[in-house]
């Protein structure tokens, strides 16, 4: 039913190399395949240390209010409780217990107030996880109820329930520096964009066409729920085995935490049972990583389905939009005003309001845009990214206000597209000027495949049939930063370590094709280490499609320094030029026909059969900061995405049932590494999408 | 735990006879994992709905999320660790290899299971037959077109 197609580009040779590529570009099964369907694949979740406690957390039961009291005795009296944690522990290792990547607002453990229904308040640690799930539920908290707020429009308002005294930005992302020390207000950061004149624009409208549209919240509900185990690593030091997305910055957020050098916290990953964005940044680490401490023993925190919807959801948002219009259906002024209800903490979604924020107008150009995105709090468990990054919210709010004023105007839905789509060399509204971004051939292909020419039957009688095409644009989170290291070892085998994450994505293979054309090697030769801070370079996180191109290329250039050590060491033993030198089928090749297999070249280089060769690269695409009153910037991002689908649904008028009968998906991917890997991602996106 | 909330079982894991003493109100999931190291059975919603800890019950799929162990002694226990032989996958595993039928692989172990049980039933599954069977295993991930290849794929790898 489900039909995705993957807009190519024309087969490319290596730039530098001047040849075919011969792993890249070449549809390939994951490298770890085997180990998925015999079930001996590697989950945090299957981690049990000796001496092992699990955790339990006891939630609050209320939306808002001060913590009056907290009464454990009851659960500490249960057989084989070990400890029942709150702040005031906390607190004995972590005075300012308030973590978060965009802002340092959410506690370890909630301190003097909750914020949300289902915040952590304790946590009961005992040598069986039945006994802390028991005992968990023997804590008894009094509170005093504050009023609370769910609607983002009703939060942001002047007199509703404050959440937060004071807005603190954490100071990573700089585009979140100018909200600190706000007081009295919800809203956690309004990001602005403006550009043209927008009441010129609307001036010059036939129609100005006006709505309001809602998205709901949606929850990841990844199949292996969070999990974090700490450990305390001798003195001073500290092991967390995370199903995180993000370890590099567990490492760091834990250190500045507990006031130590990064050097004395290690946090490594395995494959993830789904991300989806919910695993992101940090969620259970902290507070095991402290319970480990408090009571210097392993932890283990495990959520349970029902918990994940406690601690990470996608945004709703409510978006008012307005759009003028010219009769000949040129769209001469839009502006949008979009609430994100980012629930009680923060969490990513001030970066989420900002970086999609700035796409509400579509991949439409439009010469007088004014758009304002509010990160609002809510006493709502917090929002985040979901497979998107908020870009779904806006292109349904856009897509739909498209297919309204096509058909107030009497056009063709797909020709209004086309008369406003945005081409390459034109300036985005930001002030970034396009490139790469193929609106026409994603239109073309999509009005093929859709057969949008032809005629359509609408149905009859009780079924009712309709057709309806969607396009959106996505920019690459910016800015971030990749390191890689590939190891040659002593047997001239070879090794990529990397901190991005495999959680589904197949990145394990992407990032090993990578390696592997660089160094001419068979792709499964290749040896991906999973994330581990003591070994694996940093990486800013596995998020907002941005792994194939930022740590691909950090891959490619740590490959390509090895290659670089590979011949030059062989240049040397065989007497040649290092420019007569390829690397091919694990081996340095000379153009006379000379060969010295890697294993030999290790041999060359140390005089023995060992050693190890390590080649670095990192990559940090070029970014400009955009101005916080205008929103503008030269040099928003990367590169841009651009994706459509399209889809026939028949309604059933009696039952009120809707069957998606046909979906299309067409994306411009550029070149894609694993192209079965892409549609493979691609298709099954657009089904949680549709359910979302 | 006292003793008298515990008690004997015996059992045939992946062919294997073996024993274990167990807590009344222990899941066989719970079992396979702290007795016998096998993490291919998942727990994962915890209530049945989503198959990630598939078992197979005297060739029965089950939900070993629900299942107390004490329930398992004298049956005949299959996981997905059981289903290779002497290093070589099975042939519902091997097609899963092939038509990639999976994604992050938390559910796929549950997949392959189910997909077992049906076999054995209906040897040439019917498309409407495979999302019946198929219907108490979910996948977050959203493979199933991929899924559903592997299943056809196969049957006809058990066939030829």
């Amino acid at each position: 039913m489900a039909d995705t197609i993957v807009v190519p580009e024309a087969p490319v040779a290596d730039a530098d190399a001047g040849r075919a590529l011969r792993e890249v570009g070449r549809s390939m099964p994951r490298l770890e395949s085997t180990a998925k369907v015999d079930g001996s694949v590697e989950y945090i979740h299957n981690l049990r240390l000796p001496g092992m406690l699990y955790g339990r957390i006891h939630r609050s039961s209320i939306a808002h209010g001060r913590i009056v009291r907290i009464d454990a005795s009851a659960a500490l009296a249960c057989d084989g409780v070990h400890a029942v944690i709150t702040a005031d522990d906390v607190a004995t290792i972590v005075p300012n217990p308030y973590y978060g990547p965009a802002f340092h607002d959410q506690p370890i453990l909630a301190l003097g107030k909750v914020r949300h229904v289902g915040e952590p308040v304790a946590v009961v640690l005992a040598t069986d996880p039945h006994v802390a799930e028991e005992a968990a539920d023997l804590v008894s908290v009094e509170y005093e109820p504050f009023d609370a707020v769910f609607d983002e429009v009703a939060a942001a308002a002047p007199g509703a329930p404050i959440i937060h005294d004071e807005l603190k930005p954490a100071g990573m992302f700089t585009d979140l520096e100018h909200v600190a020390g706000r007081r009295g207000t919800n809203v956690a950061l309004d990001a602005r964009l403006r550009t043209g004149d927008i009441e010129k624009g609307f001036a010059q409208a036939d129609q100005v066409f006006e709505h309001t549209f809602r998205t709901g919240k949606v929850i990841h509900a990844t199949f292996e729920p969070m999990v974090s185990v700490a450990e305390p690593a001798g003195p001073g030091g500290l092991t967390i085995h995370t199903a995180s997305q993000s370890p590099s910055f567990v490492r760091s957020e834990i250190a500045r935490l507990l006031g130590w050098p990064e050097n004395r916290v290690r946090v490594r990953t395995a494959f993830l049972g789904g991300g989806f964005g919910a695993k992101l940044y940090i969620k259970l680490e902290a507070m095991a990583a402290v319970c480990a401490l408090l009571v210097r023993k392993p932890v283990r925190i495990a959520l349970t389905m029902d918990e994940q919807f406690y601690t990470i959801t996608k945004h709703g948002a409510t978006v008012l939009i307005r759009t003028g219009v010219t009769n000949d259906g040129r769209i001469t002024a839009r502006q949008v005003e979009t609430y994100w209800n980012g629930g009680a903490y923060a969490d990513i979604g001030p970066r989420v309001t900002q970086k999609s924020g700035f796409t509400a107008a579509g991949p439409y150009d439009i010469e007088h845009v004014a758009l304002d995105n509010y990160a609002v709090y809510t006493n709502d468990p917090p929002a985040g990214a979901l497979r998107g990054f908020g870009i779904s919210q806006l292109v349904w709010a856009y897509e739909r206000q498209a297919d309204i004023i096509a058909r107030a105007l009497g056009i063709d839905p797909l020709e209004f597209r086309r008369r406003n789509a945005l081409r390459n060399g034109r300036k985005h509204a930001t002030g970034t000027v396009v490139y790469g971004m193929e609106v026409e051939a994603v239109l073309d292909r999509l009005a093929e495949k859709m057969e949008w020419h032809r005629p359509f039957d609408r149905g009859s009688g009780t079924i009712r049939r309709g057709r309806g095409i969607a396009i959106g644009v996505k920019a690459c989170v910016s800015p971030t930063t990749s390191t890689a290291a590939v190891h040659v070892y002593g047997d001239g085998s070879c090794a990529v370590h990397t901190s991005t994450v495999d959680m589904g994505q197949a990145s394990d293979t992407t990032l090993a094709q990578i390696a592997a054309e660089v160094l001419g090697l068979p792709t499964p030769d290749v040896r991906i280490v999973h994330p581990d801070t003591d070994v694996t370079p940093y990486d800013m996180a596995t998020l907002g499609s941005r792994s194939t191109f930022h740590m691909g290329n950090a891959v490619r250039r740590a490959a390509e320094d090895v290659r670089a050590q590979l011949l030059r060491i062989a240049a040397g033993a065989l007497g040649v030029d290092m420019g007569d030198l390829e690397c091919r089928d694990g081996a340095v090749l000379s153009r006379a026909g000379a060969k010295l297999t890697f294993r030999e070249v290790m041999l060359a280089r140390f005089a023995m059969q060992a050693g190890t060769i390590v080649g670095v690269g990192s990559y940090t695409p070029s970014y400009t900061k955009p101005d916080p009153r205008t929103g503008y910037s030269p040099n928003i991002t990367p590169f841009w995405m651009l994706g459509g689908a399209g889809a026939e649904v028949e309604v059933d008028c009696e039952t009120g049932r809707v069957t998606v009968t046909k979906l299309v998906n067409v994306a411009d991917v550029g070149r894609a590494i694993n192209p079965a890997s892409v549609e493979r991602q691609l298709c099954p996106a657009c089904s949680i999408c549709r359910a979302s | 735990m006292s003793a008298r909330h515990e008690r004997a079982v015996a059992f045939t894991l992946n062919g294997r006879r073996v024993g274990a003493t167990v807590a009344t109100h222990e899941t066989i999931l719970e079992v396979l994992q702290r007795e016998f190291g096998l993490f291919g059975a998942r727990e994962s919603c915890g209530q049945g709905l989503c198959g990630c800890c598939t078992l197979l019950v005297n060739g029965t799929a089950v939900s070993g999320c629900l299942y107390f162990a004490a329930f398992a002694d004298g049956a005949e226990l299959t996981t997905v660790e059981g289903l290779a032989k002497n290093g070589e996958l099975h042939p519902i595993q091997r097609a899963f290899v092939e038509k990639s039928g999976f994604q992050c692989g938390f559910c796929t172990p549950g997949f392959i299971l189910m997909t077992k049980e049906l076999l054995s039933r209906h040897p040439q599954p019917t498309e409407d037959e495979i999302r019946h069977y198929l219907s108490g295993n979910l996948c977050r991930c959203a493979a199933y077109p991929d899924i559903i290849a592997a299943v056809k794929r196969a049957a006809e790898l058990m066939r030829a």
